[in-house]
Order: C-alpha cells, then structure tokens, then sequence
C-alpha cells in the first residue's frame, strides 16, 4: 500500500539533497541559512511523527527565526544559457511537454482508477489524500522519463528544483503555517469571540440586511483568517444559521453552498490565504511579492467584489424561493 | 475579548512588513497567551500557556505537512526548464494564429473551472501549470502582438494567469459532490439536525459559478486592449 508516510520520506529526502547542495554554493552568501532553513524541513518530513509536539513546535520556531533575519539567500546552481534553451526547445520539439502533462495524467487516473484498486487484498493507496499521492507518482513518473530521455547530469533535477525552492523561499512554508495558526485559533476560541462582536452590533431586522451581514461576513472573516472553511462554522453558526434560516425562512442548502462561495471571494483578496496569492507571486517572480497586496491578489480583487455582489443577489433571490 | 489581541499583532505585523513566518508564531503565541488571561493568572500560568501554544503549533504544523508536498513537482518543473519548457511553450503559441493572452487565459480559465467541476482540482496549479506554461503562453501572445514587452506589462500577464487558476478553481469546484468544502457544510448542517444530501448544496454552486464564469471572462475578453493601451502608454512615457 502507497501511503501519505512514503510522499513525505520522497520529500523529505528531497529537502535533504536541497539543504545539502547548499552548503556547496559558493554563489549563495548566505547558504548556511539555507542549509538549515531546508534541512529543518527535511527533519520535519522524515521525522516529525517521531518527534514530540513541543520539539516540533520548537522546530518551527527555529524556521521563523531564520526567515525573521533575513538568513535565506539565494542559490545560483549551474543551469543552461537562454540559447541552449532555445536551441533544446526547437529540437525536441512538442514531446517537452509530456513529462510535464504525467503529472496532471497521472493524478487524473489515480483518481478515476488506481484509487479504487486493489492488488492481493491490499489497497493501492492508503486512505488519506489519495490524489496527493497520485501526484507524487505523476512527479515520479515525469522524472524517470525526464531522465532517460533527456540525460541530464545526475544531480539536475535537484539543483533545478533547488534554484525554484531557493526563488519561492520561505513563502513556501507559508500555507503550512497558516494552517496551523488557523488550529490554534480554533482551540482559543478566536471565531466565537468574532462571531459573538458580529451579532452584538449589527441590526439584522430585514431579510436583505441579514444575508448581506452573512455574505459580507463570510468574506471579511475569510479576509482574516485566509480560509473560508474556517470562517464558515463561525458566521453560519452567528448569522446564517439563526436568522437568514430559521429566523426569515431561508432554505439551508441554498444559504449553506453560497456562503461559502462568498467566503471564496474573501480569500481572493487576502495575503493570509498564502498558497493560492503569495506562492504564485513568489513563483513567477513578481517585483511586489512582498507587499501585502501583490499584483495577483490586486489582479483579482475586482472579480471578488462583483462575484461577492452576485452571490448577494443570488441568496436573496433564491434562498427564499425554493 | 483578550484572545482578539492575536489578530491585531497579525495585522500590525503584516503592516509593518514584518517576515510573515515570525509574524505568525508570534500571532499564535499571543492568541494562546491571552486565551488564558485574566484577573489573577500569574507570570507562571501564562509562560506555561506559550508553551503549550507553541506545543500546539507544532502539532497542527506536523499534521499539516501535506500541504507542502507539492513542492516535489519542482525538480521536475526545473530539469524540464533547463531543457526549454517555457520556450517551447512560447513557440507553440507564436505558431497558433489567433492566440491572444486574453483567449488564451479564459480557455485555461474556462478548463481549469470544468475540470475542477468534475472534481478533478489537482489538474491546474501554479507549481505545475502557472509558471511552466500557462504564463509563458499567456506573455508569448502578448509578445507576438505588442513586440517587446514593458517589465509592468509582463508582471501584469504573469499575476492574470495566477488570477485565473484561483478563480477558476474556487468557482468550479463546489459543484462537485465530494469536495471538501460540501463536505464541511454537510457536517455543520447534520451538526444542527438539518440534513441534506451533497447534491442538493452542489447544483446551488451553480449559479456562482456561471456568474464567475462571466464576470471574469468578460475581464479577459478585455485585457487584450487594456494591455495595448499599456504598452503604448509605457512607450510614450520612456
């Protein structure tokens, strides 16, 4: 049985080699910072099962400290000149692409075939995030063919990777830790308290008032948090549930499915929500991605507001009717 | 209210520039602090209860690690950028007649949104997708019309193909039945003694859905003008 245990010793090997290439780059001032910030993770992925709550937590203090300083620089491994690109490019023509659509390939099949799969009794894949493994084995099976068929130097895959983890850095921790300060927020009771603010002092005396306080709601609370799934037991809890449902006699489905999606316009606009509006902006190398509002997450605020307006509209619409 | 004292250091620190990563662990450690405070809670109580936030966190931290496995598509992405992924990307759409960055972002956007449908969300991404070719694609286009591109231009293209795989997503994915988000709101409904089926919240994401689809595409049926006038007013100005 492939389980979630072998993708994370894959990665944490991975972070390993990254962490240990760093050491050897000369280029990199400050490739000590990167040794341990990489190899910190590579810990994490090998061995944080077997490491106590404390220590783990310790570890990402570590990982904070060195990013708070400033202590990452950036790797320069040897790689290919724009020519030999262009030249690469125009001789291999289209199959360059294969490699990289098995990832997707092979991800699409795990989910529709090798997920229900079973060889001698046993499962294929283990129960938790099947379709994450079935990305790992895309990755695996790009790279075998990547390899046989491009013969690169045998550390190439690593080096390039490393120069793509050196260029994201440490925003590629981001979503992790975010996730996580979304736990803790849960076990403090941080949205309770949010909830509780919210309907102290607004007057939700109409239908169209309350569920723009819970589309609003749902968006801002989102805003915060980076997570509409956080946000959503919160406000429906505080608002959708007591007054658009029970209170003015919307049908829950209706509410339910688009308070959510007014929570997604939320997460457009929000650096909190990492992966989808820092990582891209640190992958694609945009000069603001350090500022709070970069140039995806400005990119996409005027479709949040118009899709946030519409599902206003479509709650008020529908929710009553049906 | 004391435990509402996280989300100011969280605000104050991402105004103040501060390295998000330290920013966080510190929201963390004062949202668990404050959750305990009170009249007569002594030093001792609360440096127990960092700990324990701190503890936590690195729970919440390990059990997360999923999250960062995508990370494992980069040596691939990179070895297939030394060899011209990304020039092959911009060849072929130099080739296709036609192809301009706004047909070329709202055919990936419509795509990602139907796959994503279909419950396929793994199909897109910025790791796998974004940087490898739909960016490339989308600045060869703009390339192949407007000539060498303003470094403003081309950081616009880039951040509208990011923008593209989030919406496309968000909006496309809560009509499949099994995603997580119908799932949560399942569980919270069943919670409080209502209970419906999957399917009844997912043909609700519908609507949303088809609104996306139009407000965004018509943005991306726009965008071409939008970035000639850029361009041009970029050449004006140098």
């Amino acid at each position: 049985m492939i389980t979630l245990q072998w993708l994370y010793i894959f990665a944490g090997l991975t972070f390993a080699a990254f962490s240990v290439l760093s050491i050897a780059d000369p280029a990199n001032p400050k490739r000590l910072g990167n040794t341990l910030f990489w190899g910190l993770l590579a810990v994490s992925f090998l061995f944080g099962s077997y490491l106590s709550d404390l220590a783990n937590g310790l570890l990402v203090l570590a990982l904070a400290v060195i990013a708070g300083f400033k202590l990452l620089g950036q790797g320069r491994p040897a790689t290919t000149q724009p020519e030999e690109r262009q030249a690469s490019a125009e001789r291999r023509g289209d199959w360059l692409f294969l490699p990289a659509l098995l990832i997707p390939g092979v991800a699409l099949m795990g989910a529709l075939v090798l997920d229900e799969a079973v060889i001698f009794g046993v499962p294929l894949f283990g129960p938790q995030q099947p379709t994450l493994i079935a990305l790992g084995l895309g990755v695996a099976a790009g790279l075998a063919l990547a390899m046989i068929w491009l013969k690169p130097p045998l550390l190439a895959p690593l080096q390039e990777g490393r120069r793509l983890m050196d260029a994201v850095g440490w925003a590629g921790v981001l979503p992790q830790m975010l996730a996580s300060l979304g736990a803790v927020f849960v076990i403090a009771g941080v949205g309770d308290r949010i909830g509780e603010l919210f309907t102290a002092y607004l007057p939700l005396d109409h239908r169209l008032l309350a569920v723009i306080a819970y589309c609003v709601g749902m968006a801002l609370f989102t805003f915060i948090m980076g997570n509409a799934f956080a946000a959503f037991p919160v406000m429906t809890a505080a608002v959708g549930l007591p007054i658009v449902v029970l209170q003015f006699g919307g049908n829950p489905a209706i509410v339910c499915a688009i308070g959510m999606l007014a929570g997604f316009c939320g997460t457009l606009t929000t650096p909190m929500a990492a992966n989808f509006n820092v990582v891209p902006a640190a992958l694609l190398d945009l000069p603001d991605r350090e500022a709070p509002f970069n140039g995806v997450i400005r990119v996409q605020i005027p479709t949040a507001m118009l899709v946030l307006i519409a599902n206003i509209a479509l709650m008020y619409f529908l929710a009553f009717r049906f | 209210m004391w435990v509402l004292l996280g989300i100011a250091v969280l605000v104050a620190g991402f105004v103040a520039r501060l390295n998000p990563l330290a920013v966080i662990l510190a929201t963390a450690v004062v949202t668990g602090v404050a959750a305990v405070f009170g009249p007569g809670v002594g030093i001792a109580e609360l440096g127990r209860a960092g700990l324990d936030t701190i503890a936590a966190f690195g729970k919440a931290f390990n059990d997360y690690r999923y999250i960062s496995v995508i990370w494992l598509v980069l040596p691939l992405i990179g070895l297939l950028e030394r060899h011209g992924l990304q020039e092959r990307a911009r060849i072929l759409i130099a080739r296709a007649r036609g192809a301009t960055t706004g047909r070329i972002l709202l055919a990936y956007f419509v795509l990602r949104q139907v796959s994503a449908a279909l419950g396929q969300t793994k199909l897109g991404g910025h790791p796998q997708m974004v940087r490898p070719l739909i960016a490339p694609m989308a600045e060869a286009a703009a390339e192949t019309r407007l000539g060498e591109l303003p470094d403003a231009v081309r950081y616009r293209i880039r951040a509208h193909a990011a923008a593209v795989d989030n919406i496309a997503l968000f909006f496309g994915e809560d009509i499949f039945i099994a995603i997580a988000s119908i799932l949560l709101i399942k569980g919270f409904l069943e919670a409080n003694g209502i209970l419906v089926e999957p399917l009844e919240l997912s043909v609700w994401a519908i609507p949303t859905a088809i609104a996306a689809l139009l407000v965004h595409g018509t943005r991306l049926v726009m965008l071409d003008r939008s970035l000639a006038l850029q361009a041009a007013e970029a050449e004006a100005g140098r």
